[in-house]
């Protein structure tokens, strides 16, 4: 590493944060755009389980609710992707590693939904999940990036109460609505539990060492555990893990999430990866077109 | 294009960049921007200029001390304490 | 049912399918950036529709999520022009801009009715409508000069000067610049095969579980 560089990385690891016009290393830019790509990538794939159910919700309320909840996913894709893009990766190029398979997406949107529980499900936990990680990127080293950030975790807040809502109508309905929404948390734990990623020791995450993220995963998976499962616990839920308990030091024990199960699924093998990706590129090419005379002024 | 956006979150308040979006002209640019950043009435208004007519500054010339024109140049303390001791107008707690 | 609400049902059909169709481009349209300013539209029209039922509603005795939901395909009075699926971005644009000019000159002539409440209620609607014409004409003069366009607008005539009572005709045909002799419109009255199955998608959570809330 070059004398400039590790200033850099020193800046960084202090609290640092530089804007688009400062001068980055490359391995720095490299990681950045890896990892706001994902990022967007997530946000834009995480639109198709739920906008199967935009056009299924069962009252106009939540008809509204969840297609501006779905709305605010795709303009977070817009916000990030821009952010890459400034940094030098074209969109066309992102989408085209997207739907060809050669970059990832978060591993919860390879997942199928069932009913109107996993949309409860989904808004509530997963965004609950997703939520604990963007919190962390509003003191990301790239500043451009920390300050979107900001509208990202505002507009989340409301997904989460959303999700929650829908989750207390049901609980306080019938009992197969309450059925529903137990079935749904039964298929959703396990890749929640995945959600943040193994726990490698952060000092050793390179995502950290360049501070793009401010914490570890297994941090996050704590404070995800803390906040949400006594909330679970509450409803009169159980959470499909014998293991699941809070230890004395306020640390959560939980059974050993699947890795392999994780890695298979963010690498192009979960049970709706291929359905998805085609779906997105079968509308990126039938609606090429558009896209071409936006661009002949 | 490239239109930079700036907020306004309530009136009164300064003008914060808020992001930028790629539009071919400003009618997209409009329509595109105004759902972006107010679909929630979170603006009170938008600026949307052409990021190329952002004139850019950042090097600052400082290699004498300039710290005359700002108030962190002044230590008035010593001064003052000298100053109040001659009048004879020291506050009770210093005396 | 009386002539009002008859009246009221068919706006807020129209609003509602409209939407209900718009909202499917939520997550897939050509853009990013236009994702997110068509899918505030689609609310809107869902919005509207929702205001309309309310009045509706206050006649019938019920509210508005019921008559948005549980009435038979048969029940409902929207035109065959909001039914169609079009998942298409040429269809798509085409039918918004025709359908806000159809809706602007429905709107123009309810806020001169004597109804005080719907005329209120049009003159609302029509506030926030003038968006969406701007942006239905930003898109329109953009694809012009596409063949795809000019022949989806072509097939769609019909089905919108159907939205229109015949008196409203030819405002709209003046101001699309098309004709109401060209063609045969496609009235209201008969629904497509195309409605019975979005009614079918739209209702499939509310029906498995009849009373609960939700």
């Amino acid at each position: 590493m070059d004398a400039r560089t590790e200033e850099f990385l020193a800046y960084v690891q202090e609290g640092g944060q530089v804007e688009a016009t400062d001068w980055l290393p490359e391995e720095y830019r490299r990681k950045l755009i890896k990892f706001i790509e994902m990022h967007g990538n997530s946000e834009l794939m995480g639109v198709l389980p739920e906008r199967e159910w935009i056009l299924k919700a069962p009252t106009l309320q939540r008809k509204l609710a969840l297609t501006a909840k779905v709305q605010d996913e795709v303009g977070h894709a817009q916000l990030i992707y821009r952010v890459a893009e400034d940094l030098g990766k074209p969109r066309e190029a992102m989408l085209a590693d997207l739907v060809s398979g050669k970059a990832k997406f978060h591993n919860v949107f390879h997942y199928p939904t069932h009913t109107w529980g996993d949309v409860g499900v989904i808004a509530w936990l997963v965004d609950a999940a997703a939520i604990i990680s963007q919190k962390a990127l509003l003191k990301c080293s790239y500043a451009p990036y920390a300050r979107i950030m900001k509208k990202i975790c505002w507009e989340e807040s409301f997904h989460i109460l959303h999700g929650r809502d829908v989750i207390l109508a049901m609980m306080t309905g019938t009992d197969a609505q309450r059925l529903l929404v137990q079935e749904a948390l039964d298929r959703w734990w396990g890749p929640l539990m995945q959600f943040h990623g193994n726990p490698i020791p952060r000092d050793e995450d390179p995502m950290y060492v360049w501070r793009i993220k401010s914490q570890g995963n297994e941090e996050a998976r704590q404070q995800f555990l803390d906040g949400y499962v006594p909330q679970i616990w509450e409803l009169g839920l159980t959470v499909p893990d014998p293991n699941l308990r809070r230890g004395d030091e306020g640390v959560w024990a939980y059974s050993e999430p699947d890795w392999d199960e994780l890695k298979s699924v963010v690498t192009g093998h979960g049970p709706r990866s291929q359905e998805r990706l085609a779906f997105r590129a079968r509308f990126l090419e039938q609606e090429q077109w558009v896209r071409d005379a936006l661009l002949a002024a | 294009m490239i239109f930079e956006v700036f907020r306004q979150e309530r009136k009164g308040q300064p003008f914060a960049h808020a992001g930028s979006v790629e539009a071919p002209d400003a009618a997209f640019a409009d329509a595109w921007a105004r759902e972006q950043y107010g679909r929630r009435g979170e603006s009170e208004a938008l600026w949307l200029v052409p990021r190329d007519a952002v004139h850019h500054i950042t090097d600052w010339a400082d290699e004498f001390d300039l710290k005359y024109r700002r108030v962190d140049g002044y230590s008035i303390k010593e001064r003052l304490r000298i100053a109040r001791e001659r009048a004879g107008t020291t506050p009770a707690g210093d005396r | 049912m009386n002539a009002r609400a008859r009246l009221l049902l068919a706006i807020a059909d129209d609003e509602l399918i409209v939407g209900w169709r718009d909202s499917e481009w939520t997550g897939i349209a050509p853009t990013l950036e236009e994702d997110v300013a068509f899918s505030s539209i689609a609310q809107n029209e869902i919005g509207h529709a929702r205001a309309l039922y309310q009045l509706a509603a206050a006649e019938l005795g019920n509210d508005a999520d019921a008559l948005a939901f549980d009435r038979a395909p048969d029940e409902y009075r929207c035109a065959p022009f909001v039914e169609l699926h079009l998942l298409d971005w040429a269809h798509t644009i085409a039918r918004r801009y025709l359908y806000e000019e159809a809706d602007r000159v429905r709107l123009d002539a309810l806020r001169r009715s004597d109804d005080a409440e719907l005329a209120g209620l049009a003159a609302k609607i029509d506030r926030e409508e003038a968006y969406h014409r701007m942006h239905a004409e930003m898109w329109a003069a953009r694809l012009r000069d596409e063949p795809r366009f000019r022949a989806a607008v072509d097939e769609l005539w019909p089905y919108a000067l159907g939205m229109l009572e015949p008196e409203l005709r030819p405002e709209l045909a003046r101001r699309v610049g098309l004709s109401v002799e060209s063609t045969q419109a496609i009235e209201r009255g008969e629904h497509t095969p195309e409605l019975a199955e979005l009614w079918s998608t739209m209702t499939e959570v509310r029906r498995s579980a009849p009373g609960a809330a939700w």
